[in-house]
């Protein structure tokens, strides 16, 4: 072992990281990619960091004058609680990103190993798992969502995390069962199989690094649906409650209000758009570079 | 000379280069030959050397980032450099054809036989109902069994034999004046292939076309051209008439690439293939001397500074070489000749197998891969199974390994029966077997190094780990010839042959006793296969493992093989010592597999041609299954009876009507008449 590891660094490795680098090098030369990734680098640290980005508590600092248009002081205007719309907005990607991420992560997850199942085991599993995948697809998400948060009859932002991570399974198991269908077939599967390896092995060790990419692709671009899902949920009242900040929640308590106090909805809209937008912007990047 | 119309083809100086990241690759360098009208012109050397980039020039399809950088090409008079986008179009429509290897890749699937060949008349001002009946009359000429049904057709109910003869069809639809073939029969049976060589000849002779034929097979191109030029990175190294390069080379490459072929029944035990040492240089790199210096055993420091002219041979035959007067001296590779323990074939054998039959259930149907095969193998021994695509060979090996279970019949493992699936099988008798797949890329996982492949199948076959295991990686890579350096590396750092390695050290990770080789060297260029096979030889001399080889190549099967089994229809056909099955007397079947394998040598092998395709195994013919296409066929007794499989000589079974000394008497005769 250290005869090995002492020998001189070979070209090998040298030559992956040049492979990698020059998926980055390709995502970094596009200026819509690199303008997504800091937008989603904004909202993040947001996020991350409410207190340091927003000028006024976004929920305990309510004693400003109710429903004022945007000013040099509240540059969003006021809410008609009297709280600083600007440092709403600013505060209220938390909730959505949290959400949302940890959706795509459960829905990848879940879905990939689906996916893997049902694509190398075959048989009576991929039948019934597949027609159960195009029952599923066959629904449309937002009723579903709504339909299944109504009927467990609680709307807390993890319920709303893990129904949408497991709508997002099929879709996600749909992809990746079709790669590993391909690559079942390659002799690398069948020389693994005559040497005794078992199945869990094979899928997840031999077969998972080479649909990887589908994977990350697919990661991708499912978190800019999960985006958008949980803004409609959260428009439609389900998910994060008041009075937290959040760009949905907010939408949903005033766009009645939207004549004249229009800044309440328009701001809000608008952030769940740029982080959506940019989400979208940067898996298509992703797709292209690993699609090459 | 004394022509007065221009030559078809007239390509001097030729500089192609590729632009890779921002950098101008040379890919061909002043590349000058010319072509007659009505002479047919090949173009040899392993992959990378620039063959189909000079055909790809010449059609002025090259990629996005390839670009002639210099020189002139001229087919019949014209400047096809200088042509504009409608002069590029009417060259295309009227003056050049191109055929390329896979001619389902071709055809458009969706579309019928008759609408594409049709639409190839169309172009040249046709009307509809003119070209269909021209396409009727084109299809005629390429000889297709039953023409105006084969327009009715989608191109995936033809078989590959048919494809290529409607590609061809509808090259000539414009009475080219020159027809490029790329390598147009490598995918195809070597019975197939003759008769496609056959037709592409008659024709040529026919219409007066001028044709370039590119291959990587030395004995199409001895059997199809009247002048050779060889490639290697890019420049041409000889050049001159067909039998002359091939008989007497003048560069150490020509003389290097004939040695490495498996030819003129050699066999393992007559001594190792010569081999090419080294690799082709990288694309683009700068060559001050000699492009082959680097890897020619002739070379000294003017070679390696000084580029050699190409200088006239004799009269029409020229070598880019210093040293030409010498290259059939070139010294070989030293290899050690190796020891062959003879098979003994007392004991109980390794794998012996049973009546093994399988039956696919396909869309109904009964397909019949396997019927009744029995054979036994003994340790250190090779099997060689030869046979036309469908004719069971494959099947029979995947049933060996328990990847498809048999219908009936047994496989025995030292006597004892093997679980007719890999999943039952326990891991001794998984190590016991062990497969090198015909596709490197496929094999090998390309998201782990070779070091992880390696040791992973070192853990599982031999069951060892830690190190252990890094000692026995040590031992095998420096068995099959790898390089340290190679173990950190994925597969696609390497190239086909050294991948080929990495496979084989891993079927090899736990002491198999038997090894199925699937093709193993068909995707690879011949200096490669040479070296493959003498290390498949050198493990079976120290291991004492035993071979199930499987090839189309007959050359290469009876160098490795002690005994052959030739398989028809999922029959064994005949079944004997490889000297005995090469020499004969052969059953018929074997005897025009052989006669359709174009010689280097040229010689009189050209007696017999199968007519037709392999009957459906859905719906086999009766009695003798090959009574259809047998060129020795008796009469009814073949119609009605399935001759048994008899020991005809001593070892030496054979499934036909005809008793061997009639068969010697007339194979005999007709060689003496060749």
């Amino acid at each position: 072992m250290s005869t090995l590891a002492s020998t001189p660094p070979p070209l090998a490795r040298t030559e992956a990281r040049a492979a990698r680098s020059e998926r980055l090098r390709l995502l970094a030369r596009s200026p819509l990619v690199v303008g997504g990734g800091i937008v989603i680098a904004f909202w993040i640290f947001c996020a991350l960091f409410p207190g340091v980005v927003c000028p006024h508590n976004p929920i305990f600092d309510n004693n400003f004058v109710p429903s004022q248009p945007p000013s040099w002081a509240h540059p969003f205007g006021t809410d008609t609680n009297g709280r600083d719309v600007f440092s709403r907005v600013l505060a209220g990607s938390r909730a959505i990103l949290q959400i949302s991420i940890a959706a795509t992560v459960i829905g990848t997850v879940l879905g990939t190993s689906l996916g893997l199942l049902t694509g190398y085991l075959r048989g009576v599993v991929d039948d019934v798992a597949s027609r159960f995948i195009d029952a599923i697809l066959s629904l449309p998400l937002i009723v579903t969502a709504i339909f299944v948060v109504t009927a467990v009859g609680n709307s807390g932002r993890w319920v709303v995390t893990l129904i949408i991570g497991l709508i997002f399974t099929p879709v996600i198991a749909r992809t990746v069962r079709a790669g590993v269908l391909a690559e079942a077939e390659l002799d690398y599967v069948q020389a693994a199989r005559l040497r005794g390896e078992r199945s869990h092995y094979i899928m997840f060790s031999e077969i998972l690094p080479n649909v990887m990419s589908l994977v990350v692709v697919e990661f991708t671009v499912r978190l800019g649906y999960a985006i958008f899902a949980i803004a409609t949920l959260g428009f439609l009242g389900f998910g994060v409650a008041p009075p937290s900040p959040d760009w949905a929640a907010q939408i949903y308590q005033y766009y009645t209000l939207i004549d004249p106090y229009w800044w309440m909805t328009l701001f809000p809209a608008l952030a769940i758009a740029s982080l959506v937008v940019a989400v979208n912007l940067v898996a298509d990047g992703v797709r292209e570079a690993y699609e090459r | 000379m004394t022509d007065v119309a221009p030559r078809a083809l007239d390509v001097s100086d030729l500089e192609v280069v590729y632009r890779v990241r921002g950098i101008d690759r040379p890919v061909l360098r002043g590349v000058t030959f010319s072509i007659g009208r009505g002479d047919s012109y090949g173009l040899v050397g392993e992959s990378g050397c620039g063959k189909s980039t000079a055909a790809l020039a010449i059609v002025r399809y090259l990629a996005g980032n390839g670009r002639v950088a210099g020189g002139a090409i001229s087919v019949a008079g014209k400047d096809v450099l200088a042509l504009g986008q409608r002069g590029l179009r009417e060259y295309h429509a009227r003056t050049v054809s191109m055929v390329y290897q896979n001619p389902g890749a071709a055809l458009n699937p969706s579309l019928r036989i008759g609408t594409q060949v049709a639409e190839a008349f169309a172009v040249l001002g046709a009307t509809k109902s003119e070209a269909e009946e021209r396409s009727l009359a084109a299809l005629m000429r390429v000889q297709i069994a039953d023409p105006s049904s084969v327009l009715a057709r989608y191109p995936h109910q033809l078989s590959g034999g048919m494809q290529q003869r409607v590609v061809i069809a509808m090259a000539l639809a414009k009475d080219p004046t020159l027809l490029i073939l790329d390598e147009p029969t490598t995918g195809l049976d070597a019975t197939v292939e003759a008769e496609v060589l056959d037709l592409v000849k008659q024709l040529q002779a026919e219409l007066d076309t001028a044709v370039l034929f590119i291959s990587h097979n030395l004995g199409v191109i001895s059997k199809m051209c009247d002048r050779v030029g060889v490639l290697y990175a890019g420049r041409l190294v000889e050049e001159g008439p067909v039998e002359t390069v091939l008989q007497d080379p003048r560069h150490p490459y020509t003389v290097g690439l004939l040695r490495c072929i498996p030819r003129g029944g050699v066999r393992k035990d007559h001594g190792r293939l010569d081999t090419i040492p080294g690799f082709l240089p990288p694309l683009g790199v700068e060559i001050l001397g000699c492009v082959y210096a680097d890897r020619c055993a002739l070379a000294d420091e003017r070679c390696r500074t000084d580029e050699p002219p190409f200088e006239t041979v004799v009269t029409g035959h020229a070598s880019r070489c210093w040293y030409h007067e010498r290259a059939a001296s070139l010294p070989r590779v030293e290899v050690a000749d190796i020891e062959l323990p003879a098979v003994d074939r007392t004991g109980t054998p390794l794998v012996e197998i049973q009546e093994l039959t399988k039956v696919f259930k396909q869309r109904g149907q009964d397909v019949h891969a396997l019927t009744e095969v029995s054979a036994a193998i003994w340790p250190g021994e090779t099997l060689g199974l030869v046979g036309e695509s469908g004719s069971g060979k494959t099947t029979l090996a995947r049933t060996l390994l328990g990847i498809v279970p048999p219908t009936s019949g047994v496989a025995l493992l030292d006597g004892s029966p093997l679980p007719p699936r890999y999943q039952k099988r326990s891991q001794e008798q998984l190590r016991a077997l062990q497969i090198v797949f015909q596709n490197p890329d496929s094999a090998l996982n390309r998201r782990h190094s070779v070091r992880r492949i390696l040791l992973r199948s070192l853990k599982k076959l031999a069951g060892i780990g830690g190190s252990a295991a890094e000692a026995r990686m040590q031992d095998l890579v420096a068995r099959v010839r790898l390089t340290e350096r190679t173990l950190t590396q994925k597969p696609v750092q390497l190239s086909g042959g050294l991948k080929q390695r990495v496979a084989i050290a891993r079927a090899f990770a736990g002491d198999p006793r038997l090894v199925v080789c699937d093709e193993p060297t068909s995707a690879l260029d011949v200096s490669v296969q040479a070296a493959i096979l003498n290390l498949l030889v050198e493990l079976q001399a120290e291991k004492r493992v035993a071979y199930v080889f499987i090839s189309h190549d007959l050359g290469v099967v009876r160098y490795l093989s002690d005994r052959i089994a030739v398989l028809y229809l999922g029959r064994v056909q005949e079944l004997g010592p490889a000297d005995v099955v090469f020499d004969g007397p052969h059953h018929p079947y074997t005897e025009a597999l052989l006669s359709a394998v174009p010689t280097i040598d040229g010689g009189g092998r050209d007696r017999i041609r199968l007519e037709g395709d392999v009957p459906s195994a859905a719906s086999p013919p009766t009695g003798c299954v090959f009574h259809t296409r047998c060129p020795r066929f008796l009469g009814s007794i073949c119609v009605e009876q399935e001759p048994p499989l008899v020991e005809v000589e001593d070892g030496h079974h054979m499934r036909c009507h005809i008793p061997i000394e009639e068969l010697r008497v007339m194979q005999r005769k007709e060689r003496a008449t060749a």
